[in-house]
């Protein structure tokens, strides 16, 4: 871990991640043995940009979010690996010389931790205000767990001035007239009037609002979005998405984006971050993930599911089997058994690790892992596409490359646990 | 409402839906008297026939299922008629109309696949009693026999025969949602209502499971109503598809004729606001304003008319009646022959395509 | 018609591999568990001692009265006055000191006389079950002598054994708690079920009916109907009237519990999916709602048999329960009612321990059946 964080502080790059995580493993103790929920999971987010991260149930894609929340259940255990987030200071005069904070290192209940979460990450739900008992305030949420969200019998306007006092420190009718700008902001109609009503009056779409509302109230430079649109119509999700673009823009918020829809995807993301079984298979940016996809994961992925305007009648292809058990991991990478390319002898004995296979775009596959070259060429047409791009975040990918190289050093060791 | 009575000549119809009204009563006040009624179901006709796929779409709340479950006689309807084709009465029978003692053996000739693999599977039972249940039900189970039958049922939802012994809690989502199938095909039926079958699963299990629901209906000539909220999905697998907003029927269309030049404003802000996985070519969203009316006081004249981009005068007094606009194309608009309307055909070149993979 | 005419014949392979049921599986779950498994260890043992053969475990019948009143307990001897060890136990006897200053009796050891203890020996006869006749006991002095006498609780006012006793009493109150338990079971389960499912007129009735009985203050109501009961029953007939008394109480609760099951069971979609298919009501309310609320029923009823136990020891220590000569835990205790029993023969009140073990066995073992028989918990 000391290694990692002597390799990554040379690097003083006008694009510094925002959020980075390097090799994070976690794992949760169950009475039948030890789930690897995350097993070596590296990706970084740039300021106000989306990371999609994008998977199926089991991939550990809502454990990675609550584990930079520092948010996970009891029998978890944060193994290995580094969560560094870039806490932009209060004191502009600061501000330049401001370390990355490691959120691995913070006690999950002390105060840092709950700054950072009151203050620079925010995150909202699939399910809002439901979660949650309704015993206690609102104000106990905040504290205990940033599931502020969610006190039925509170009004949303007390609730979002809670939010706005706790972070900001304002008199009430302040508090008041901010959180009804900021009901205003996220589309609530008559906002001034709508402040009052409760929870349960309000339709699914203007729950999600005002969790919007409230994670904005905090003025974060980090939103988690945990499957923010399942639960609601496509109708509402559309307005629910545009609404998250919109802000980000204007709070030039990072998004941490999941979800398991690869339209959803598509329409949010600039960068994507394809998760199979706690393991990140396949990063890139959206146009390389969804046109040329790598791992055979992400191609079958791709086309397994029905899009509108596809010819009628025409077969889906599928993916054979079934998301494994996560007690029954297979040996060797962890998808080899449902791999239509799975190369026996290999694939079913090495772990890959994600690599460089395009400039700005990493596999976690055997098929890649001979020599980076051969693999570009292989590619070219991609090659055309990718390579403009990537003088232009070239900066990024170097930063990248020495956390991938990281991740592949520690990893075979891992596999003969 | 002389509307979808099949005019295909090859096919005839399985089951015609007329005038279908479900009407909750709301209870108020300490004597319970009725102070309203939520019409999830108002005034709801199509027809279905045999061998197709009817695909049923709709916001939640739009009492698309409510509609599905009333259309196959397991809730008793407010009014109008259920006309289907029984092979056990070798004749037309109202639904609407027969108790439910009359009803049950025309139950064994429609089943039903629901949405939560969990929720659907008793997790006390084992698979082969689940399968088991329903050809109990009606005095068919034969032992041994029966066991060999489930068996074979089982391989052919792509589950294996010695699964016949295991529980529930034992399968994977997909695998139960297999089983759920295998209990509605134990009884041969010919009519399935697939309450959004696959909307639980996860993305690489959809695929599985729709294409087993493809190959059944071939090697069975089974007959589907597929309710779903994914268009996605219902493109894929329907026939004909019907829209639904707030209780009543806004559309109705062959699938590509629905998608590709939608009549109802309705239906084209639906489709756009279906993501798209393709980055390189987004839907140009049709934002509607406001959220689905409640059905309980729903607006006047056209329920859509206060959301439209298209709404005149007209739309908020007179209720549009669905009428066909086209051949096989029935829309409940004024101005359905006017508005230019969006659809989703994209040229197939714009479609991702992807690498052969080396 | 059905499957067959459509399918071909299969060749049915059954794999022999173990398969667990949804009952294996939550015993596996019941045996890891280790308290629970000593809860039942604990309930099962009170129920074989008390329940079945306290006429084998006791030395002496109820009926046997000695002569020595109120005597302390005899401790079990191993060494003798000599020093010697003896692999055999015997008890010195009792020789009866009278204190004339206040007025009463009480024993001194006499180390001079010694009763040896012998196991598996011929003792008063008795009828098992009211069947099987017998005269063989677990332990107990010889026969051949009649002064031989072994108290190892020592006795009470009128020179009964009381470790007899409690065993004895033990089988009354544990079979209260079961057979009441059993009752309430029949009345709340079959009530809760009709009134969830069904809805409507039906649930407005019986959800009135056990608010109105959870409205009355319980002792007073027990007072009330216990005393309602003809003092010139016989103590068997009180003894059942007593049982009905108390499950006719406490079935409110449970109904109101298993309606509340059967609301959310009603909704799960495997209900619905037997409609589809023409189940009748009866079908579904036997085959899938009352089975489904079986685990949580179980996990209650042994729950709530302490609760019944207690009610009755509570009503008999008030003298409105059982009556001697009736012998239960609770006509024990109120033997001890009095100030003067705890001071000169606080061994009376041997029969607490007792109590507070059966009540944390059923405790204990209620609380792992609870996490056994959840069918979803995975672990």
């Amino acid at each position: 871990m000391t290694q990692t964080s002597t390799l990554s502080t040379p690097q003083v790059t006008p694009s510094q991640p925002l959020l980075e995580v390097r090799d994070l493993k976690v794992q949760f103790d169950v009475q039948r043995g030890t789930v690897r929920a995350l097993d070596g999971v590296s990706f970084q987010i740039q300021p106000g940009t989306t990371l999609g991260l994008i998977g199926e149930s089991g991939s550990g894609k809502s454990v990675t979010a609550r584990a930079i929340m520092r948010l996970l259940a009891k029998n978890a255990r944060i193994v290995s690996g580094d969560i560094l987030f870039k806490q932009p200071s209060q004191d502009p005069n600061q501000a330049t010389n401001q370390d990355a904070v490691n959120i691995i290192k913070l006690d999950p209940n002390g105060k840092h931790i709950r700054t950072l979460r009151g203050g620079n990450i925010a995150m909202i739900f699939q399910e809002p205000m439901s979660s949650l008992t309704p015993v206690y305030s609102a104000g106990v949420h905040i504290n205990e767990s940033l599931q502020i969200h969610t006190n039925a019998k509170r009004t949303v306007g007390a609730q979002l001035e809670w939010a706005i006092k706790h972070t900001q420190k304002l008199s009430n009718s302040e508090a008041r007239r901010i959180a009804i700008n900021l009901l205003d902001r996220v589309g609530i109609p008559r906002a001034a009037q709508s402040i009052d009503s409760y929870p349960h009056q309000l339709s699914g779409g203007q729950r999600q609002r005002v969790m919007i509302a409230v994670a904005l109230s905090c003025n974060p430079s980090l939103l988690i979005a945990d499957e923010p649109t399942t639960a609601l119509d496509v109708t509402t999700q559309s307005q629910i998405n545009s609404l998250i673009k919109d802000i980000q823009q204007e709070y030039n918020m990072a998004v941490l984006y999941i979800t398991h829809d690869l339209g959803v995807i598509a329409e949010v993301a600039q960068d994507v971050a394809v998760m199979y079984l706690g393991r990140i298979v396949e990063t890139g940016q959206v146009d390389d993930i969804f046109y040329a996809p790598k791992h055979p994961y992400t191609q079958a992925l791709l086309e397994s599911i029905p899009r509108l305007g596809k010819v009628r009648g025409e077969r889906l292809s599928t993916i054979k089997g079934m998301v494994p058990d996560p007690f029954s991991v297979p040996s060797g990478c962890p998808f080899h058994d449902r791999c239509p390319q799975m190369m026996p002898g290999l694939c079913d004995v090495t772990v890959p690790s994600l690599k460089h296979v395009t400039a700005n775009q990493q596999a976690a596959c055997l098929l890649y892992e001979d020599s980076d070259d051969v693999t570009l060429s292989s590619h070219q047409v991609d090659m055309t596409h990718t390579t403009s791009e990537s003088q232009l975040s070239g900066s990024q990918v170097s930063g990248s490359q020495v956390s991938g190289s990281q991740v592949s050093g520690s990893q075979p060791d891992e596999s003969h646990v | 409402m002389t509307v979808a009575t099949a005019q295909d000549n090859s096919s005839k119809t399985l089951l015609e839906v007329r005038g279908l009204k479900k009407y909750f009563p709301i209870k108020k006040g300490l004597l319970r008297r009725t102070a309203g009624y939520v019409k999830a179901v108002d005034d709801v006709s199509f027809s279905i026939r045999q061998g197709e796929t009817l695909g049923l779409v709709g916001e939640s709340g739009c009492g698309k299922t409510t509609t599905s479950r009333t259309a196959i006689g397991l809730y008793p309807a407010t009014g109008g008629q259920v006309l289907f084709h029984s092979a056990e009465h070798g004749d037309l029978v109202d639904l609407a109309a027969l108790s439910r003692k009359q009803l049950k053996p025309v139950r064994r000739e429609i089943s039903m696949v629901f949405q939560d693999p969990i929720n659907a599977l008793n997790p006390r039972m084992s698979v082969g009693d689940i399968i088991r249940e329903p050809l109990k039900v009606h005095g068919l189970d034969q032992g041994s026999t029966t066991d060999a039958e489930i068996e074979v049922l089982l391989e052919a939802v792509g589950l294996r025969a010695e699964h016949i012994d295991r529980y529930p809690h034992e399968f994977s989502g997909g695998q139960r949602q297999r089983i759920g199938i295998a209990r509605a095909l134990a009884l041969n039926p010919s009519l399935v209502l697939l309450d959004e079958p696959v909307s639980a699963l996860d993305v690489s299990i959809q695929a599985q499971t729709l294409n087993l629901l493809l190959d059944l209906q071939t090697s069975r000539g089974l007959t589907y109503l597929f309710v779903a909220h994914d268009l996605s999905v219902v493109e894929y697998i329907s026939d004909r598809v019907a829209v639904m907003y707030v209780g009543r029927l806004v559309e109705l269309a062959k699938v590509d004729d629905l998608f590709n030049t939608p009549k109802h404003p309705y239906t084209e802000a639906l489709l756009s606001a279906v993501p798209r996985p393709d980055p390189r070519n987004p839907a140009r969203k049709i934002e509607l304003q406001g959220q689905v009316a409640d059905p309980a006081n729903p607006p006047s004249g056209c329920h859509f008319h206060s959301r439209c981009p298209y709404a005149r005068d007209v739309c908020k007094q007179d209720k549009p009646e669905l009428r066909e606009v086209k051949p096989e194309h029935f829309v409940a608009c004024h101005f359905a022959e006017e508005l230019e309307l969006l659809g989703v055909s994209s040229p197939a070149s714009a479609k991702p395509s992807l690498p052969t993979s080396s | 018609m059905t499957v067959t005419n459509t399918l071909k014949k299969a060749t049915p392979k059954k794999s022999k591999t173990v398969r667990q049921s949804y009952w294996q599986l939550a015993w596996w779950r019941f045996k890891k568990n280790r308290l629970a498994v000593v809860g039942a260890v604990i309930v099962i043992g009170f129920y074989v001692i008390c329940g079945l053969f306290a006429e084998f475990f006791a030395p002496y019948s109820l009926a046997h009265l000695s002569d020595y009143l109120e005597a302390p307990p005899q401790q079990l001897q191993f060494i003798d006055q000599a020093g010697n060890f003896r692999l055999r136990p015997f008890v010195y006897g009792y020789s009866e000191v009278v204190d004339m200053q206040q007025m009463r009796r009480f024993y001194e050891v006499d180390t001079s006389v010694t009763y040896d203890v012998y196991f598996w020996v011929r003792g008063e006869p008795y009828r098992l079950f009211g069947v099987i006749p017998g005269d063989i006991h677990l332990f107990g002095t010889d026969a051949a002598n009649p002064d031989a006498h072994l108290f190892l609780f020592g006795t009470d006012r009128l020179g009964r054994d009381m470790f007899s006793r409690i065993l004895y009493g033990g089988r009354l109150s544990l079979l209260i708690g079961l057979i009441g338990q059993l009752l309430t079971l029949i009345f709340g389960v079959t009530l809760g079920a009709i009134s969830g499912y069904y809805g409507g007129l039906v649930d407005n009735l019986v959800q009135r009916s056990t608010e109105f009985l959870s409205a009355f203050p319980d002792i007073p109501l027990f007072l009330a109907l216990a005393a309602a009961i003809p003092p010139q029953w016989s103590p068997i007939a009180v003894y059942f009237m007593l049982t009905i008394i108390l499950s006719f109480v406490r079935w409110g609760s449970l109904a109101r519990q298993v309606r509340g099951l059967v609301l959310s069971l009603r909704e799960r979609e495997y209900v619905l999916a037997a409609r589809s298919f023409g189940s009748s009501d009866r079908a579904i309310l036997f085959r899938h709602l009352i089975p489904g609320t079986l685990s949580h029923v179980i996990v209650i009823a042994t729950l709530s048999i302490p609760g019944m136990i207690l009610a009755e020891t509570a009503l008999s220590f008030l003298g409105l329960g059982l009556r001697p000569p009736l012998t239960s835990w609770g006509v024990l205790l109120q033997e001890v009612s009095t100030v003067r029993a705890i001071r000169f023969a606080p061994w009376l009140l041997i029969p607490v321990p007792f109590i507070i073990t059966a009540i944390l066995g059923f405790n204990m073992l209620g609380d792992g059946l609870r996490d056994a028989l959840d069918p979803y918990s995975r672990n």
